[in-house]
């Protein structure tokens, strides 16, 4: 498995042969609480980075979920569409959201790593 | 649910915020008190096992008060020209829903009056208010008393809700009394070694009770109840999706201002004399609106899909003729899907009227569904 980088958003996006997966932190689920719907992306999306491109909706509120690298969308989560509260039971594995062809790998070099990215949460609470 | 709007004030806490803390409570600014929004329990399970159980709440953070004169008939005349309800005829111990209405009829704010049973108390009313109101509130009420008429804010009391089926098991156990009340009832009691006030009453939809009690006896009593078999603490989360399941209104979201109680649909709250009689602020709009029928409705609605439609969602028909707003809207645990609640043009109103949520800029389709969401299942009335 592919290191995992941060956004300041709480997504996760992990780079494997030109295609990255995307989903939302651990930090993330725990402060939405219990996921009760996603909305997923149409597969052949052109995001730009930061593009708000799938919606994580707990019973207390709706949250974007942002691209956090510009490309295509390949491929989408259909497991997760069909079973939301997977995105609490493991959101860094099993529960991610779409993943994006990498368009501009120099976009990836300016996110966080795992210990930036806690250090971030820990400033931000 | 709506988080206080950024002020200067600082923000209050009730007697039970160090209880709330202890509990691992999610704490919220709401409605100036820094409030439990959910416990590790989650606000998906607390609202089932309210449902399933029992659930005790901290509305503490809502307003007392006592209005004090020298009969019964002074007082509710005195009252009666406040709110458009029947509270002269209230019989001691009785309990009734009702709105503060100013004089275009909209809603200054939804309330809960209750005729004390003791003989003593003759002449005084119980009024609980919302916390985000209780100060517009009171000042509204203090300007329109007769001499003779006070009111009085109860600032040092807190009050508790247990909700849910199992509310009446744990309350037969420790305060016969209070299990024997029906629904709308109240009466003083004794819950183990405190006195408090006790009425069969709620804002889940579940049988239960809320119990007013002094502050500082309130967190040793919440340790009691927390005690018993099958009792979780329960949120503002929970509080608010049990609630939108049962269709009552959340002052501020479904009601305010300029929406009349018959808008609103709480024409049920209006007993017959004060529909004939009048006597209360706006009550030529509301008895026009009684006689034929509103503009506009707030209606139960069901998005078709799974996606939720939240508050501030645009109603348009099929045709695309704007028809309202969505005023409360989200996941309901017990329906298992979205569900929401909006004003339309009356004459979509109708049960399985079709029409478009919009959200995020795509059309959900939903219909109007009857209300309540989840059937009531009160105790009933004796």
């Amino acid at each position: 498995m592919a290191t995992l980088r941060f956004t300041k958003d709480h997504e996760w996006i992990s780079v494997d042969g030109g295609i990255a997966t995307v989903g939302i932190t651990n930090h993330a689920q725990d402060q939405l609480g219990d996921v009760v719907f996603v909305e997923l992306p149409e597969v052949g999306r052109k995001a730009g980075q930061a593009d708000a491109v799938a919606v994580v909706e707990s019973v207390k509120a709706a949250s974007d979920v942002f691209a956090p690298i510009s490309g295509e969308v390949t491929e989408v989560n259909s497991e997760l569409a069909a079973n939301p509260a997977l995105v609490n039971d493991d959101a860094e594995g099993k529960a991610w959201f779409f993943k994006i062809r990498v368009a501009d790998e120099s976009e990836l070099a300016k996110l966080m790593d795992r210990a930036a990215y806690e250090a971030f949460v820990k400033e931000e609470s | 649910m709506s988080a206080a709007a950024a002020s200067a004030e600082p923000l209050k806490r009730t007697p039970l915020y160090d209880l709330h803390v202890a509990l691992g409570a999610r704490i919220v600014p709401f409605a100036g008190y820094e409030m439990p929004v959910q416990y590790p329990l989650g606000i998906l399970k607390e609202h089932l096992h309210t449902r399933a159980q029992a659930g005790l709440f901290d509305v503490s953070h809502m307003g007392q008060a006592f209005l004090t004169g020298p009969d019964h008939a002074t007082t509710t005349a005195a009252l009666e020209a406040l709110v458009p309800a029947d509270v002269k005829g209230l019989s001691p111990g009785q309990q009734r829903y009702s709105q503060l209405v100013n004089d275009d009829g909209g809603i200054i704010d939804d309330l809960m009056v209750t005729r004390p049973a003791a003989p003593g108390d003759n002449g005084k009313l119980f009024l609980v208010v919302n916390a985000s109101r209780k100060d517009v509130d009171y000042a509204h009420i203090a300007d329109r008393l007769p001499g003779n008429v006070k009111l009085q804010p109860a600032p040092e009391r807190a009050l508790l809700a247990l909700q849910g089926p199992g509310a009446v098991r744990i309350m037969a156990a420790h305060c016969a009394p209070a299990a024997r009340l029906g629904f709308m009832q109240a009466a003083p009691a004794k819950i183990g070694a405190f006195d408090c006030h006790v009425s069969r009453s709620g804002y889940t939809g579940e049988d239960g009770f809320e119990i007013s009690v002094a502050g500082s006896q309130a967190t040793d009593l919440a340790k009691l109840l927390l005690a018993q078999e099958g009792v979780q603490p329960i949120g503002l989360g929970a509080r608010d999706s049990l609630r939108l399941e049962a269709g009552l209104c959340l002052y501020g979201h479904d009601i305010d201002e300029t929406t009349s109680p018959i808008e609103a649909a709480l024409a049920w709250s209006i007993q017959k004399r004060r529909r004939v009689e009048g006597g209360f602020p706006g009550a030529a709009r509301i008895q026009d609106e009684l006689a034929n029928g509103p503009k506009r409705k707030r209606v139960g609605l069901k998005p078709d899909g799974k996606a939720p439609a939240r508050e501030g969602a645009e109603i348009l028909a099929l045709l695309g003729e704007r028809l309202g707003a969505v005023t409360s809207g989200g996941f309901g645990p017990s329906v298992n899907g979205p569900v929401a609640m909006g004003y339309v043009l009356a004459d979509y109103a109708q049960q399985g009227t079709p029409m478009n949520l919009m959200v995020r800029g795509k059309a959900l389709s939903a219909s109007v569904a009857p209300l309540p969401f989840v059937p009531h299942r009160y105790a009933p009335k004796s």
